[in-house]
C-alpha cells in the first residue's frame, strides 16, 4: 500500500492516468473494473471530476493530484504546488466562432462588445482583458458549442484536441489561448511532511 | 428574515470558546514563561504604517475614514504594530525587546475552512536578538508553544528567504527575469519555474542548481548532502540547528524552497505543519530591517499562530489518534 493518496481525474484523462500509475508500480486493476467507485483505499486512489482535483488536493484530502493545465488556470488562486508537466493529455484553448466572415470581430466594430460562451469564465474574462476587448462572458456547464448555433453568444472560449466538435458544429478557430497537458499538482504540507514517498515517485516519472 | 453575517466571519459559541480559550491559555503561559509580556494595540492604525512596511501580498485589505478624513486600516497582521510601538514607547529603552500577543488581524480571503477575513493570531516578537541565538531561541518558544496547545505530530519547516534571491544574484540573472522566477517559485509553479530557469541560458550545472535547491527538504541529512554555493547558503541554517535542544531539533524539517509572499522577511523564515491538516497553522521569521523603517533599526525574529488552525490540526490529530485506538 503506498503511503501517498492521489486525486485521478475520471473523463478524457482516465485512462492516460491509469496508464501512468501502472508504470509507476501502482496496482490500478481495481480502478479499472469498478465504474462507480470512488475510494480504493488499497492503491491510495481516489477519483473525481478534473476540476475537483483541485480542491481535493488544496485541502490536504489527497496528497498529489493529476488534472490538466486547463482545470488549474481556471483555478489559478489555489494554494498548490505545480510538479510536473506530465505531457500527455494535450489540448488548447481556443477562441471558436461559426465559419465565415467572424461575427465576434463584427460584434466588436458594431456594439464594442462581444458575447462569449464558456465553461472557463475565468481564462475567458483575462484573455479578453489582457487582448483590450470588452467582452460579456456567459458561463455554461454543457455543449458550449450550442452557444453561437443559437444567438446566445458570438464566440465561444472552450478546450478542444483535435478540433473535431468544433468543425462538426460549423465552428472554426480564431485565436490560440493556451496550451495545455496533463500536470501533476501537490499539496504543500504532503510536499514537506511525505517528501520521501513523493521524491522516490517523481523519481519514477523521470525514469518512465 | 435571517440578518446574515459577512462571508469568511463568524459567530463563536460556547463549546468552541472554551475549548480556544483553554488552548490559548497553555500557550500564554509558555510564552510568559519565557519572558515574553503580553501586549495589545489597536485593531486600527494608520495607512502610513502599514505602508512603511512593505507588505506586498498581505497589505491591509479594509480601509475607512476618521472625522478628519485620515485613511485608517485594519490591521493585517501584529508584527507591524509592534515594530511601531517598539520604536515609540521604547524609543530609549536597552534591547532586547519579547513580547507575545493574541490578537485579531484582518485580511481579504477567499472563505474556505480555516480561512477567515477576521482572525485570532498568537505570536511573540523578539527585537534586538540577532541570528542564530535569537532565532533559535524563538523557534524553542514555537515547539514549547505547540507542545502546550496538545499538538503532537507538527514539524516547523526552516528556510532562508534570502537563499534563492542570492542563488540567483550570483549567476547575475537580469532584474525582470529574477522577478518572473520568484513569482513561479512563490505560485509553486515548478513547471514554470523549469520553463523559465532552462530560458535563461545558464549553465546547465547551475541551472540543475536552481531547480533542485527548492525542492530539497528534509532533514538533517539534506544539509549535510549539499555541494558547492548551496552548501554556503544554509550556513545560516546550520548554525541556528546547531543550537537548538534536541526535542525542538527532532521537529525542524529544512526546506530551501521555503520562500514567503511577506515583504519583510529577511533572513530564516518557517512554516508550521501538521500532517493531520492540509494547510500551515503558522508563519515566522527574521525582519531585520523592519525596525529600521520605524527609526529604530534592530535585528528581529518572531513568529504568529493561527488559533483557528491550531484548534483545527488538533481536533484532527486526535480525530486520528480516536481511530488508532
Amino acid at each position: 500500500m503506498t503511503p501517498l493518496r492521489i486525486a485521478v481525474p475520471r473523463g478524457a484523462l482516465f485512462d492516460e492516468t491509469l496508464d501512468l500509475l501502472d508504470r509507476l508500480g501502482l496496482d490500478t486493476r481495481e480502478v479499472r473494473d469498478n465504474d462507480r467507485k470512488l475510494l480504493f483505499e488499497d492503491a491510495g486512489i481516489i477519483t473525481m471530476r478534473p476540476s475537483d482535483v483541485p480542491t481535493y488536493v488544496e485541502a490536504g484530502a489527497a496528497d498529489l493530484g493529476i488534472t490538466g493545465k486547463d482545470v488549474l488556470m481556471e483555478q489559478f488562486e489555489r494554494e498548490l504546488y505545480e510538479l510536473v508537466d506530465l505531457d500527455y493529455g494535450h489540448c488548447t484553448m481556443v477562441l471558436a466562432t461559426v465559419a465565415g466572415e467572424d461575427p465576434a470581430a463584427e460584434a466588436l466594430r458594431r456594439l464594442g462588445v462581444v458575447r462569449i460562451a464558456t465553461k472557463y469564465p475565468r481564462i475567458a474574462t483575462r484573455h479578453f482583458l489582457e487582448t483590450g476587448r470588452q467582452a460579456e462572458i456567459v458561463e455554461v456547464k454543457g455543449s458550449v458549442e450550442l452557444a453561437p448555433l443559437t444567438g446566445l453568444a458570438e464566440g465561444i472560449v472552450d478546450l478542444t484536441a483535435s478540433g473535431t466538435t468544433l468543425r462538426e458544429n460549423g465552428l472554426v478557430v480564431r485565436e490560440e489561448i493556451a496550451r495545455s497537458t496533463a500536470r501533476l499538482i501537490a499539496n504543500p504540507v504532503a510536499h514537506k511532511l511525505k517528501a520521501p514517498a513523493i521524491d522516490a515517485l517523481l523519481e519514477r516519472i523521470d525514469a518512465v | 428574515m435571517v440578518d446574515r453575517i459577512p462571508s469568511g466571519t463568524r459567530d463563536f459559541l460556547p463549546d468552541e470558546m472554551r475549548e480556544l480559550r483553554a488552548m490559548t491559555d497553555r500557550v500564554r503561559t509558555v510564552f510568559e514563561r519565557a519572558g515574553y509580556g503580553e501586549v495589545y494595540t489597536p485593531a486600527l492604525e494608520y495607512e502610513g504604517t502599514f505602508d512603511r512596511a512593505d507588505m506586498n501580498a498581505s497589505r491591509p485589505a479594509y480601509r475607512m475614514f476618521d472625522e478628519q478624513g485620515n485613511v485608517l486600516v485594519l490591521r493585517s497582521d501584529m508584527t507591524v504594530p509592534i515594530a511601531r510601538l517598539v520604536a515609540t514607547r521604547y524609543r530609549d529603552a536597552e534591547p532586547p525587546f519579547r513580547f507575545c500577543y493574541f490578537a485579531h488581524a484582518y485580511r481579504g480571503v477567499r472563505p474556505q475552512r480555516g480561512q477567515s477575513r477576521e482572525f485570532l493570531q498568537a505570536g511573540v516578537e523578539l527585537i534586538g536578538a540577532g541570528s542564530p541565538e535569537g532565532t533559535a531561541e524563538v523557534l524553542s518558544v514555537l515547539c514549547a508553544a505547540l507542545d502546550a496547545a496538545g499538538l503532537e505530530t507538527y514539524r516547523v519547516g526552516l528556510g532562508d528567504a534570502s537563499l534563492y534571491p542570492t542563488l540567483l544574484d550570483g549567476l547575475q540573472v537580469d532584474p525582470a527575469r529574477r522577478d518572473h522566477i520568484l513569482t513561479e517559485l512563490v505560485d509553486g509553479d515548478f513547471v514554470g519555474l523549469e520553463r523559465e530557469v532552462k530560458s535563461l541560458g545558464v549553465d546547465p550545472a547551475d541551472a540543475d542548481l536552481l531547480l533542485r535547491a527548492p525542492q530539497t527538504r528534509g532533514g538533517p541529512k539534506v544539509l549535510e548532502d549539499l555541494e558547492g554555493p548551496l552548501h554556503t547558503a544554509v550556513t545560516g541554517m546550520r548554525a541556528v540547528h546547531a543550537l537548538l535542544a534536541p526535542n525542538v531539533a527532532e521537529r525542524i524539517i529544512f526546506d530551501l524552497g521555503l520562500i514567503r509572499s511577506l515583504g519583510y522577511y529577511t533572513g530564516a523564515i518557517f512554516q508550521v505543519y501538521d500532517p493531520a491538516y492540509g494547510v500551515p497553522i503558522g508563519i515566522g521569521g527574521r525582519y531585520d530591517e523592519l525596525l529600521g523603517r520605524f527609526g529604530r533599526p534592530l535585528p528581529a525574529v518572531g513568529f504568529a499562530l493561527n488559533v483557528e488552525r491550531l484548534h483545527i490540526a488538533l481536533t484532527s490529530e486526535e480525530q486520528g489518534r480516536g481511530r488508532l485506538t
